[in-house]
């Protein structure tokens, strides 16, 4: 099931983010992982020593690509420059499939740098997923869309966030990659059951999963990327797990990054869940 | 597909009109105190104007909640400032320097998807507004020169090298060349490299997934601290070799030399301008050996 055509029929496994303070452990050591995941932005220059240091780790490793600026619900033109260096980058990683972001977050070809939450109104259901198609067609690969945290909802909203969701990527017929901290985030932030939202997205759509930690405040949780994963994420990772079947996922840790070995043993708690799925669904009858 | 619960459906006219709105609010700079400015730019509460486009919920005004955007966004760019210009940082000093960011973003908000050129128009900023960076306006700005100079070597594009063989036997009266495009030929009035390295950590520059700081940008990093450089003048080449960024020394006819060449002039010419009297053929050639090993020159580019 976790292998589709949104994913480019993949089964990874459990993968980490790929970061500067990693590289010398990475190519020294030469760990076993079963994928990094990139983001596309630190690579789409022309030279110097990014694109050295990930052709080393394509030597080595199978590399997805993840990108936080295609802003798919931005109603500005899509910038083609941007696009061209990204076939590039993907030519390069030969990804099998790419993701990026359910959000907005340039206007009027100003960049705000953000993963903005885009009011959940048809108008912009309409105007993401034709820009989801827009950028797949170019380049040709499959293309899964990310939720993200948000700490603002819109008055204009037209329905939720997971029926937003779902209305984008069956108009783009293109997959999900399910983050569940941010779910769990936006639940908090926006009082409403998690559960739900897991319960009514179109599963068969989902090609990865996102894990990682969030920072709790007075007021809202913070998605900080910064801890390890907290036990309600886990228990909502369990659930999407048995919902939509043992998926590639990735922990994220951004922020105050520990050691190699800690990220990817945070990142390891993963496979009891993965396994548990698998071998339920092995038992004879 | 679902179908609408409310009346008035908004159009992609709307959507734009809102994004534009809550863009203008996110990116409009803070106070003083790191919090979103409490009128709106026709003098109207900002609450009142929040209100108008974002859900309150029981702990957070609509204010409130668009602040967070309005906070990160700028913790995240004068982050990205701390990361491309620690040197001027440490000569103007944290409020000085948080202040000419604020003004530079103002007019300079960032047009690209990649954060990597966002300051490229910062040295050009400080000549238009010298009174933000005063009463260090020269050293601040050969310091942001110089800062630029580095992003560009760090990862910017590269041409085939001309060699040593490619240049034999050729006449110097038409031979052109130009220097790679990621080089910078600086003349400074200050010896920055010897500062900067003082400062300077290694550190790349890297753009996360979906994740936000709960600091503001002084909270969350150390302060540079290095003796202010006397002035001396200095004539530096800010280029990469093997992938790793160097700055290299060298002397005025040098500089004239390399920055005569790269405007488009012959080398014979360039040779002639570069010095008051006719140089010694072999420092000539020294220098070129040098030069041509360190992949620094290409075929002419026009720029």
């Amino acid at each position: 099931m976790p292998a589709n055509r949104f994913n480019g029929f993949t089964e990874l496994g459990i993968g980490i983010g790929l970061r500067i303070p990693h590289y010398r452990h990475i190519l020294s050591k030469k760990p076993t992982v079963d994928w990094f995941e990139i983001i596309s932005e630190n690579y789409m220059c022309d030279a110097g020593r990014p694109l050295e240091v990930l052709d080393d780790i394509l030597e080595q490793y199978q590399v997805i690509q993840h990108g936080v600026a295609l802003y798919f619900g931005s109603t500005d033109p899509i910038d083609r420059e941007q696009l061209k260096r990204l076939k590039a980058l993907v030519q390069r990683t030969k990804t099998p499939f790419l993701s990026d972001h359910l959000c907005w977050g340039s206007v009027d070809g100003t960049y705000t740098h953000d993963l903005l939450p885009t009011p959940y109104t048809f108008a912009s259901a309409k105007n993401t997923a034709k820009r989801i198609r827009e950028v797949r067609d170019y380049l040709e690969i499959p293309l899964i869309v990310e939720n993200v945290s948000s700490y603002a909802e819109f008055h204009a909203s037209e329905m939720t966030e997971w029926e937003f969701l779902t209305e984008v990527v069956e108009r783009a017929d293109c997959g999900i990659l399910l983050d569940v901290n941010n779910i769990y985030v936006s639940s908090k932030n926006h009082d409403f059951d998690p559960y739900e939202y897991l319960n009514n997205i179109p599963h068969e759509r989902v090609g990865q999963m996102h894990i990682a930690g969030h920072t709790k405040y007075e007021k809202y949780i913070l998605d900080t990327h910064d801890h390890p994963v907290l036990d309600p994420v886990w228990k909502m990772y369990a659930h999407a797990i048995r919902k939509c079947g043992p998926t590639s996922t990735l922990l994220e840790w951004d922020a105050n990054i520990p050691s190699f070995e800690e990220v990817h043993r945070e990142a390891l708690k993963a496979r009891k869940f993965l396994n548990a799925v698998t071998e339920t669904a092995v038992q004879p009858a | 597909m679902i179908r609408a619960r409310t009346k008035h459906r908004q159009t992609l006219a709307e959507l734009r009109q809102l994004q534009r709105l809550a863009g203008a609010v996110i990116m409009r700079p803070l106070s003083r105190r790191w919090r979103m400015q409490r009128t709106w730019t026709d003098h109207r509460d900002m609450h009142e104007v929040t209100a108008e486009f974002i859900k309150p919920n029981s702990r957070l005004s609509s204010l409130e909640r668009i602040e967070i955007y309005n906070r990160q966004y700028w913790f995240r760019l004068i982050d990205s400032f701390y990361d491309d210009f620690p040197g001027l940082r440490a000569i103007l000093g944290r409020l000085k320097f948080n202040r000419l960011v604020r003004e530079y973003l103002t007019e300079h908000p960032s047009t690209s998807y990649t954060l990597r050129n966002l300051g490229r128009f910062l040295p050009a900023f400080i000549g238009k507004r010298p009174e933000l960076v005063s009463p260090r306006f020269d050293l601040a700005l050969d310091m942001a020169r110089f800062e630029w100079a580095q992003v560009e070597a760090f990862d910017g594009p590269a041409l085939p090298p001309v060699t040593v063989d490619d240049l034999l036997g050729k006449d110097p009266a038409k031979i052109r060349l130009s220097l790679q495009p990621y080089m910078s030929v600086l003349q400074l009035r200050f010896p920055l490299d010897d500062y900067l390295i003082r400062l300077k950590k290694t550190g790349l520059r890297g753009e996360a997934s979906n994740a936000v700081e709960e600091n503001s940008p002084e909270k969350s990093r150390r302060k540079p601290r290095s003796a202010i450089p006397r002035a001396r003048e200095t004539f530096l080449v800010v280029h990469r070799l093997d992938n790793s960024l160097f700055y290299k020394r060298i002397d005025r006819p040098a500089y004239r030399l390399l920055t005569s060449l790269n405007r488009g002039t012959t080398l014979g010419k360039a040779i002639k301008s570069a010095f008051a009297d006719p140089p010694d053929p072999e420092l000539i050639r020294e220098w070129f050996k040098t030069w041509t090993e360190l992949g620094w020159f290409c075929k002419p580019t026009g720029r």
